[in-house]
């Protein structure tokens, strides 16, 4: 469904991203890993056509359902987002108006896809509230972002994503800002996803658990190349790469090696 | 005054405790007349060469007890008593003179240091604050410092922002660790890092312990990591101690659900993919409206009837192993 070919990506003519290739096929979670500077979020954004000021996509393919996606204009591009391909950001809670309540917010984003009134994009956003298991459905929609955990914001943040049951989700570090019994129930509602949408999902993160136990198939990068990548269990136990092996090795285990 | 307290464990280990914290309680004043608890009767002991590892979720209060520690902020009861000194009642030049013995280093080095410093008077400025060298002696000094945290000498004329987070982390390891201090407060020091970064950081961490014996509060939310450096590993939630217990034995004989819980969250590279991972639902509530008995009884699978009206107490099982739970009261 989703392909990349040599996709290259510069900021201001200085390519951060080179020779980016992969393929995906629908309902496969793919993560990408590596280290702060390493070019993951770039290639996300450069899915979405999000790269910040600068930035360009300057060589390559990228084709989503057979489609060449950088040849779009400014109007399809705005209709495949938040539709057939969405994304959920580090701290969703930062990527909402904090002025503006999260139900004013999820009505506007339900209206500008879709012409209905006010009253039922409103029990809309309930309904897909209730679905990612926030409690008190109705309370978050007239809260402000400020107001709620940053569990809540992120469950608010996936809810607001699959409204429209995207082909594609795009996550971005989703779990990282959030404490670990939360990142627990976070993962584990993403891949549910899987099961209940048949979503494909690429996750962005440098926890290499979570990458492991979320994805079929990683890729490791490494100066904005491609330095790794094959399926977990390959990644895990059988690559020889030694920025692999050295990856694998700093991620501290439970039970496992001590220094006192 | 010195104060010598020694102790026998299990092992028959002289361990030397060089701290004690006795009944601490902090109460922030909160809106509409509320108090917040951040620290509810928390007592710990802290011993010459090993580290303490603090664990716990955003908001247990973690962070506000090692504040106590290395006195930036004063606790509303109780006393922390270093070589025999309560520490919490200092004030002025003693109290001054007091920190140069506890120090600390924060999560965030970029905004822990003044950008417009270079790396020399980042590290010596303590030395010059105490009259420990003389304003010549930088240079030599610098380096000395700069070297026992693996990095180049000519780093001294460095900035912070030229630098990598974990280069800039070990600088904040110098600077704590310029005026030789006998503990040592790491506040999520690598939580910012990199993996394979924060595994060399720790590694350093490690070995300026046993070069030094220096005694380390170390305060993570990753209940891995902290096993992996803690000698004893103590459990906050909801600012209450839950448990405590010798860092060898986490895996084996962690008995609090809270800490069993903290345990099945973690996603491990060699866990068994096939089974779903282990989480508590729901969230922590808030610190303002605590439920009467035990602090974790909501999100608790194993809640009795007791829970809900007696708070559990700190009982010892083993020699350093206390777990605040009904279920494993004697």
């Amino acid at each position: 469904m989703l392909e990349l070919k040599d996709v290259m990506i510069s900021y201001k003519n200085v390519p951060t991203v080179e020779h980016f290739s992969m393929r995906m096929k629908q309902g496969q979670i793919i993560s990408l890993v590596g280290e702060s500077g390493s070019g993951k979020t770039t290639v996300i954004r450069a899915i979405l056509g999000l790269l910040p000021g600068g930035g360009k996509v300057t060589g390559g393919e990228i084709t989503f359902e057979g489609e060449d996606i950088l040849a779009y204009n400014a109007e399809k591009w705005r209709k495949l987002r938040g539709s057939d391909i969405s994304m959920i950001f580090q701290d969703s809670g930062a990527m909402m108006n904090p002025t503006k309540k999260i139900g004013t917010v999820f009505t506007e984003y339900i209206r500008t896809h879709e012409k209905i009134s006010k009253k039922e994009a409103w029990a809309k956003g309930i309904t897909m509230l209730e679905r990612m298991r926030l409690p008190a459905a109705d309370n978050v929609m007239n809260s402000y972002p400020f107001q709620l955990s940053g569990g809540m914001r992120q469950r608010v943040g996936i809810a607001m994503g699959m409204t429209y049951q995207p082909k594609l989700l795009l996550a971005d570090e989703p779990t990282s800002a959030l404490d670990v019994t939360i990142q627990a129930q976070i993962v584990r509602q993403m891949m549910q996803l899987r099961e209940d949408y048949n979503t494909s999902i690429i996750v962005v993160t440098h926890n290499l658990g979570v990458a492991a136990y979320m994805s079929d198939y990683i890729i490791v990068m490494k100066h904005g190349r491609i330095e790794d990548q094959g399926t977990r269990e390959y990644i895990l136990k059988e690559s020889q790469n030694a920025y692999t092996r050295k990856l694998l090795d700093a991620v501290p285990s439970l039970g496992g090696e001590s220094y006192v | 005054m010195q104060f010598r307290l020694l102790e026998v464990n299990l092992m028959s280990e002289k361990r030397e405790v060089i701290l004690e914290a006795n009944h601490i309680t902090k109460k922030f004043p909160a809106s509409r007349g509320r108090t917040l608890i951040a620290n509810d009767d928390v007592s710990l002991k802290m011993y010459k060469g090993q580290t303490l590892g603090l664990v716990g979720e955003s908001g247990c209060g973690k962070s506000t007890f090692m504040k106590f520690l290395v006195s930036l902020d004063k606790p509303s009861a109780g006393e922390i008593l270093y070589r025999g000194t309560d520490i919490t009642k200092l004030k002025g030049e003693e109290l001054r003179q007091s920190r140069q013995h506890i120090q600390m280093v924060f999560q965030d080095p970029t905004l822990s240091f003044n950008p417009k410093m270079t790396v020399r008077d980042i590290v010596c400025e303590p030395l010059l604050n105490f009259k420990k060298i003389k304003r010549s002696e930088k240079d030599p000094v610098c380096k000395r410092l700069l070297e026992m945290v693996e990095l180049p000498g000519d780093y001294a004329d460095r900035y912070p922002h030229n630098m990598s987070g974990g280069q800039r982390q070990r600088v904040a390891i110098a600077r704590a660790l310029a005026l030789e201090p006998e503990i040592v407060v790491l506040d999520e020091a690598t939580s910012a890092l990199d993996v394979s970064v924060q595994k060399t950081v720790i590694e350093l961490i490690i070995k300026l312990q046993k070069e030094k014996n220096i005694t380390f509060g170390f305060i993570c939310h990753d209940i891995a990591l902290v096993q992996s450096v803690a000698h004893q590993i103590a459990v906050m939630y909801l600012g209450n101690l839950v448990e405590i217990l010798p860092g060898r034995d986490l895996s084996e004989k962690a008995m609090h659900p809270y800490t069993r819980a903290l345990m099945g969250a973690v996603f491990d590279i060699n866990m068994d993919f096939s089974k779903p991972i282990e989480s508590i639902d729901s969230e922590a509530p808030s610190p303002l409206d605590l439920p009467k008995g035990c602090p974790f009884r909501g999100r608790c699978a194993q809640c009795m009837e007791i829970c809900k009206r007696e708070k559990p107490k700190m009982t010892e099982l083993e020699e350093g192993h206390s777990v605040a739970c009904h279920l494993y009261r004697r």
